[in-house]
């Protein structure tokens, strides 16, 4: 059987950041495996800038941010396997695919880097009733098919969430000559980057209903309608605030799954919050050799961000299939506190050197306090939004004061000092 | 205009006229299968539990129960010849204290029925046999025969054969009026033509009481029954096999059941509604049907749920099925009212049929050619990889994959589209792409761009489910283009 | 008769909600901003907004039908709509490489459209 020293799953942002950074650290033989015909995975359709912003210090496209990546995989001579689908991993990191040229192939792989990306939540997932026309799409599907396919969905469109990728298409449809006639947001405050309420729809005049939601879809063959309500704060529907909207688009941008199909399948923990694999500080997963980086491990909101993480993964990866990267005790646990959603990585295996946590606010607040309870460990922030990742970083200091501890727990409360 | 004159035309490419049109094709016969849709099951076929009953809920002077029965009994071997995935679960109807009374009830009539091996379970064994039942259910019958299948999925297989063995098919082909002649129904008036015949079938479901009243024939009225179901992805397990409540007067009730595939499906409700094109789910049915689950099943994980859909049920204002023959009108057949448990009677609808076209005067010739089978389709997912192998070493395509979440391969969308499918929903129920837990996220574009390529058509004519379901109307710079400055 | 117009600066992560107050159309007062930058940008934005324009342009030979492209730099915001229909009308042929000018100086506005991602000649696949 082929051997490789680490294999990457996913083509996309995260699994090309690892890749290259496996190959930095010493990892001899890297390959990725990707299902598209090319790399660059959901960055080739995402081709409005807002990209690098952080880790190029520049303003680039996705395609551009896709491109610097795709040329240093090609530079530093990893390999890869393109229109390859992976059918599954098992615990020995043994990688089941199939591809046109090869037909079935098996690879043992070293390590190997879980770099799937995510799925987009569907209608019948948040389960609004009405009829089943042609005309609904989720917000990637239809950024796809306009951005790389050359079809445009429909000319009137609603669309229902107003996270990044919402409002990035809000835009889209409208410089192609489409009709966005609300975005409809079931949270009281937007989800997205100020910036892209600003640049997609304050610019265009496009409505942003807050606390309302999509509750019936109308349309025998093609969409033609939806009504909204507006909710209360059990997000119920208020009966008598419906409303009708004619349309023959719904759009809908309610949320991202990490999609570990694959990762269950192997046999991989997973986070109930995020859905995605419990990990250390290495990236390592709970079983042996199996890293993971990227949406597969928790949604991002920047790109940057993701290739950030993934060069920890990378780097980890090639340690370990060196034999370099040796199993430990878990030393402490990080879990999310108050008003904190969840906590990456959930695992730490040592507690010394610095590890930079990620984590989500479970709602919008205004100057606070990062603390870790039970200690005199904080940080001050300006601001903590759901849509928008924080971090802190954990250094020798602060380990130091934390020794002992086997659970490290943030809350984010107000800074009333 | 087509001029065309057949022995037998079908209208209506449901199960029911589907299995009629597999069972007349054994015969020397011209035979004609009409469906308005563009493709066959796209009606109340393709909405519904995918239960075959064992047969002791109908009451036995209705023919209804006879022909679950018999019908039941027909389908392992039916669909080992047409390769129709089935299930022979068996099924439960779960009782609580109070109710144990109307579960004798229905065992006694299952017996009178002529059902095989039903039996009372107790507490203990209904809880092993299903260990998510709610606990405080008492007791259930336990009926062995009783299976799950895919509906759509049958009738396709049944129309290939029919194909195969010389029925011919006509799609998007809708009946406006039957002429009747001296009293004798002569010809069917469709919007591709007309069709002459000696015998005329009325399988056309919701339709079927507009279709009898072109003949005269009109003492009875189809009724349209919604029911409404939640579809869950198949990682999670609710049960082995269909659960039902104890049933009322007009519904079976809300099941907890699964299907042939594997993905847990609740419901269907029941609510009359007005108009035989209202199948949109509703925020109260769905709660009902989310409410009836969780007395047989107290744990319904909704955060897998995947699809809420809707199917009609053609209820016959008789109370039974309506399979005839008429003095009034000659060459005339009404297979109407096929409501529940029509898809399990199916089989034993189509032999009835046969056995009112022999008394009606109709000869019938075995053939001898007749081939009961069709070839296995090929399923990628199912296959060792010995066999993915020498496919794709045979064909590269199938070694693309178009839908990652059920792993379909570009041949078998190929092989779909060559097969007749010419929507997307046409590709959904031949080989499943589409009804993953991305629902389409993924491989929609991909489908769109095959079928234009496949059938060379441009991609903004692509369909969901034919007429005006278009779902990519524009080229990309159109609008533009089309604008002023 | 004045009028008030909102935006929110995009200078800083803090997403400041900055109000213009406009007279007959002239910029008379910005408030809401908590620095030099912001108040910088709100006044820009108010008198003479621009914009990167990112958008795709057909092509031929290639793997994919578009290409996608951006303005190398930005242009009013009230030129977009011309933009689009100008590009609208562009077919490029493949192969293209990332940084490519497929447009110079468009509609005068003394920017260029570069392609921002690299195709090669190649057939069109699904």
């Amino acid at each position: 059987m082929e051997y490789v020293d680490v294999a990457v799953i996913g083509g996309g942002p995260a699994g090309m950041a690892a890749a290259v950074a496996a190959k930095e650290n010493g990892a001899e033989r890297v390959m990725i495996i990707e299902r598209d015909r090319g790399l660059g995975g959901i960055l080739q359709q995402c081709i409005h800038p807002g990209f690098g912003l952080h880790y190029f210090k520049e303003e680039l496209t996705g395609p551009e941010y896709a491109e610097r990546f795709i040329r240093k995989v090609e530079e530093l001579g990893i390999e890869t396997k393109l229109d390859t689908m992976v059918l599954d991993i098992d615990k020995s990191r043994k990688i089941h695919y199939v591809n046109p040229e090869e037909g079935v192939g098996y690879l043992e792989a070293g390590a190997v880097v879980l770099a799937m990306g995510c799925r987009e939540r569907t209608r019948g997932a948040i389960n609004i009733p009405g009829t089943r026309p042609a005309g609904i799409f989720t917000a990637g599907t239809a950024q796809r098919l306009i951005n790389m396919d050359g079809l445009i969905p429909g000319r009137k469109l609603v669309i229902l969430g107003s996270g990044d990728v919402g409002l990035i298409m809000a835009r889209r449809f409208t410089l192609e000559g489409a009709e966005v006639k609300a975005v409809v947001e079931i949270m009281p405050y937007p989800n997205g980057l100020a910036r892209n309420i600003m640049q997609c729809l304050i610019d265009f005049d496009i409505p942003l209903l807050l606390s309302h939601t999509v509750t019936r879809i109308f349309g025998k063959e093609r969409v033609e309608g939806v009504e909204i309500s507006q909710v209360d704060e059990n997000f119920n529907p208020i009966p008598g605030t419906e409303e009708y909207i004619e349309c023959d688009t719904l759009l809908l941008s309610v949320g991202l799954i990490p999609e570990n199909e694959l990762s269950e399948k192997a046999g991989v923990e997973l986070d109930p919050v995020t859905n995605g694999p419990v990990v250390d500080e290495f990236r390592q997963t709970s079983l042996e050799g199996i890293f993971a980086a990227g949406n597969v491990l928790q949604v991002h909101d920047l790109v940057d961000d993701v290739s950030k993480e993934a060069e920890i993964t990378g780097r980890s990866a090639a340690l370990y299939a060196k034999g370099e990267l040796r199993a430990r005790e878990i030393l402490m646990k990080a879990i999310p506190g108050e008003n904190v959603r969840y906590v990456v990585p959930q695992i730490l295996r040592r507690g010394d050197g610095h590890v930079e946590f990620f984590m989500r606010v479970t709602k919008p607040m205004e100057r606070v306090k990062l603390v870790i309870r039970n200690s005199d460990v904080s940080f001050k922030r300006l601001f903590a939004r759901p849509g928008e990742m924080m971090k802190v970083k954990l250094r020798e200091s602060h380990f130091k004061r934390l020794k002992g501890k086997k659970e490290i727990i943030f809350d984010i409360v107000e800074d009333d000092d | 205009m087509v001029l065309q004159k057949f022995d037998v035309i079908i209208i209506g490419a449901g199960v029911a006229g589907a299995a009629i049109a597999r069972e007349l094709s054994r015969y020397e016969l011209k035979v004609a299968l009409l469906e308005k849709n563009p493709d066959v099951s796209f009606g109340t076929t393709k909405a519904n539990s995918g239960v075959i009953h064992a047969g002791y809920d109908p009451h036995p002077e209705k023919i209804m129960a006879r022909l679950n029965v018999k019908g039941t009994a027909l389908y392992p071997n039916l669909c080992e010849e047409l390769d129709v995935p089935f299930k022979n679960t068996g099924s439960l109807v779960i009782a609580f204290p109070g109710e144990e009374k109307a579960l004798d009830e229905l065992l006694e009539r299952g017996k009178k029925n002529g059902v095989p091996g039903l039996k009372i379970v107790g507490k203990d064994e209904l809880l092993r046999l299903e260990p998510k039942i709610n606990k405080n259910a008492s007791r259930a019958l336990y009926a062995p025969t009783a299976g799950i299948i895919s509906p759509y999925e049958l009738t396709i297989a049944l129309v290939e054969n029919a194909v195969m063995n010389g029925v011919e098919l006509y799609l998007n082909t809708e009946t406006t009026d039957i002429e009747v002649e001296k009293g004798k129904a002569k010809a069917v008036v469709t919007t591709k033509g007309r069709f002459y015949a000696d015998y005329i079938i009325n399988a056309a479901g919701l339709f079927a009481d507009e279709i009898s009243k072109m003949v005269g024939i009109d003492y009875f009225k189809i009724t349209p029954r919604k029911g409404e179901y939640l579809l869950f992805d198949k990682k999670i397990k609710l049960v082995s096999r269909p659960c039902f409540p104890v049933p009322t007067e007009i519904t079976k009730g809300i099941l907890v059941n699964i299907t042939v595939e594997g993905n847990p499906l609740i419901g269907p409700n029941a609510q009359d509604v007005e108009l035989k094109d209202d199948i949109a789910t509703t925020r109260e049915g769905l709660q009902e049907v989310i409410k009836g689950a969780r007395k047989l099943v107290p744990e319904i994980p909704m955060k897998y749920v995947i699809r809420n859909f809707a199917g009609l049920r053609a209820i016959p204002s008789t109370g039974d099925f309506i399979i005839e023959a008429y003095k009034e009108v000659k060459g005339f057949i009404n297979v109407a009212g096929i409501c529940s448990p029509g898809l399990s009677a199916a089989p034993a609808i189509a032999l009835e049929v046969v056995e009112i076209l022999k008394n009606e005067g109709l000869k019938l010739k075995e053939k001898r050619d007749f081939n009961p089978r069709r070839k296995k389709r090929i399923r990628f997912r199912e296959l060792p990889d010995k066999e993915k192998e020498r496919l794709i070493k045979e064909d590269p395509r199938y070694g693309h994959i178009i839908c990652r979440c059920e792993t379909v391969t570009e041949r078998e969308v190929i092989d779909a589209i060559r097969e007749g499918a010419t929507t997307v929903d046409g590709i959904k129920f031949r080989t499943r792409a589409g009804m993953g837990r991305c629902q389409g996220g993924f491989c929609l574009p991909r489908i769109i761009l095959l079928l234009a390529r496949e059938l060379g058509v441009e991609p903004v004519k692509i369909t969901k489910y034919g007429g005006a379901s278009v779902i990519t109307p524009l080229r990309v710079k159109e609008i533009l283009l089309q604008r002023k400055a | 008769m004045t009028e008030e117009k909102e935006i929110i600066c995009i200078g800083c992560p803090i997403g400041c909600k900055v109000v213009g107050i406009f007279n007959a159309q002239k910029l008379i007062d910005i408030k809401g901003y908590q620095c030099e930058r912001g108040r910088e940008y709100a006044i820009k934005e108010f008198t003479n907004p621009v914009r990167v324009l990112s958008t795709t342009v057909r092509i031929e030979g290639a793997m994919v039908p578009l290409l996608p492209v951006k303005t190398t730099g930005p242009i009013p915001k009230k030129m977009l709509f011309r933009c689009m229909k100008f590009l609208a009308q562009v077919v490029v042929y493949a192969p293209v490489k990332m940084g490519d000018v497929i447009v110079k100086d468009i509609l005068g506005t003394g920017v260029d459209v570069v392609a921002t991602r690299t195709l090669e000649r190649m057939e069109r696949k699904i």
